[in-house]
């Protein structure tokens, strides 16, 4: 079973290398929220979906596709370990 | 002024003569003789078109039909029948055999036919692709559907993957380069500028294609919202079949409107959400007004704050490192 520090890491890894081109990781707070920093955009959080579904083994259902599952590190991750809970 | 349902109301003679005289003095300024417009039959070009005529003359006004396989036969019906209420004579420059030559079609289908193996143009298969109509109550993120429609009328959707929905976007977006490319052809053989038709809604949302039907010389209706577009129609005696007509993509196969596509809300709901918000009206008094939840237009307001972020790469002009005027490294 994966902890909140093991998911929180994949993630920061995943937007460093995919989105932020920086050489220098991850450097915002795990609250920060990734639409209205501009962290991702529409299109990348398409990215982002289909890489957690895919990454984590979970399927997201279309009503879970909200910001207050996806808008940050923190969000996403205890999203993600709910997921892996619960099985889906 | 207070938030009311009545806030979007102009006086649209005023407006009329206003865009007509920024048309005039901008046409003089880029040395041109006319204007270009592309007709589709929908509320936008029709009333750029009117004002073009108000502006330049019928004489001096080319009225571009640009249909292709997938455009909906009314709408060269709708176009055919404005061009000769405006007097203009139009002109059919069907864009499929430029389409074919791009891969337009072959490069959509594929992707589509990865997501339904069952899709098959051909023998009547209809696509399109759209966002979840729950904006306001469930608040959901952007993620786009595809939806195929078989002979039979059955419906099937499913959420797109980021790569089948970048080709069949990138695929179907080659119908308004190709349209541009071709009002500028018109427009450089006769030395004359291409009018756009963008709204506000779909230049501050971002639903335009770049270098597509975002490629223009003048955009006179660009800072109006759909609302007020309906209002210089009538003003400017728009055929009533065209301001009747729900506001379309014409883009995909089976039939979306604007609102499926793109929007997610009804224009006149939208504008005004998106006037309240551009205006700094608070949620509260914006819900009061309009008879709306505050968590309805929260989720309204978000929407528009993502999407604005989300295309401000299509309203960017092309970056050049001259425009840091550094100079460069010198060689010891």
């Amino acid at each position: 079973m994966e902890t909140y520090d093991t998911v929180a890491s994949k993630i920061r890894d995943y937007l460093s290398q995919n989105f932020l081109f920086s050489d220098r990781g991850f450097e915002y707070e795990d609250d920060a929220s990734f639409l209205e920093l501009g962290i991702i955009d529409s299109f990348g959080f398409m990215e982002l979906l289909h890489w957690v579904e895919h990454e984590f083994s979970i399927s997201v259902a279309d009503d879970e596709l909200v910001p207050d599952n996806f808008d940050s590190v923190r969000k996403l991750g205890s999203f993600i370990l709910g997921k892996q809970t619960d099985g889906t | 002024m207070p938030m009311n349902r009545g806030v979007l109301r102009i006086d649209a003679a005023a407006e009329t003569e206003r865009i007509v005289r920024w048309m005039k003095e901008n046409l003089r300024g880029f040395h041109r003789l006319g204007g270009v417009v592309g007709i589709s039959g929908g509320i936008d070009s029709s009333v750029c078109l009117a004002l073009s005529v108000k502006a330049f003359g019928p004489e001096r006004v080319l009225a571009l039909l640009l249909p292709d396989k997938d455009s909906d036969p009314i709408s060269e019906d709708l176009a055919r029948a404005l061009a000769a209420h405006y007097g203009v004579t139009p002109v059919l420059e069907p864009v499929t055999p430029a389409l074919e030559g791009f891969g337009c079609y072959a490069r959509r289908d594929e992707a589509i036919a990865r997501v339904f193996p069952e899709y098959d143009p051909s023998a009547g298969y209809k696509a399109k692709i759209g966002l979840p109509a729950d904006l306001l109550d469930a608040g959901t993120l952007n993620v786009f559907h595809l939806t195929i429609v078989a002979p039979d009328g059955e419906e099937k959707s499913a959420r797109l993957t980021p790569r089948d929905f970048a080709q069949i976007v990138a695929a179907s977006n080659f119908k308004q380069r190709a349209r541009t490319a071709m009002l500028y052809y018109y427009a450089e053989s006769r030395n004359y500028a291409v009018v756009g038709t963008p709204n506000k809604n779909e230049r501050d949302q971002g639903f335009f294609v770049k270098y597509g039907d975002g490629g223009y010389d003048l955009a006179p209706i660009a800072h109006l919202y759909k609302t007020q577009v309906y209002q210089l129609a009538r003003h400017l005696d728009v055929p009533e079949d065209i301001r009747k007509r729900a506001p379309t993509t014409d883009t995909y196969s089976a039939p979306a409107t604007q609102e499926e596509f793109f929007f997610r809300l009804p224009y006149e709901t939208m504008d005004l959400l998106w006037y309240a918000q551009e205006n700094q009206i608070s949620v509260e008094e914006t819900a009061l007004a309009i008879d709306m939840s505050p968590d309805q237009v929260r989720n309204a307001f978000d929407d528009f704050n993502r999407k604005r972020r989300t295309t401000e790469y299509l309203r960017e002009a092309p970056l050049d490192m001259a425009d840091l005027g550094d100079p460069v490294p010198e060689a010891d």
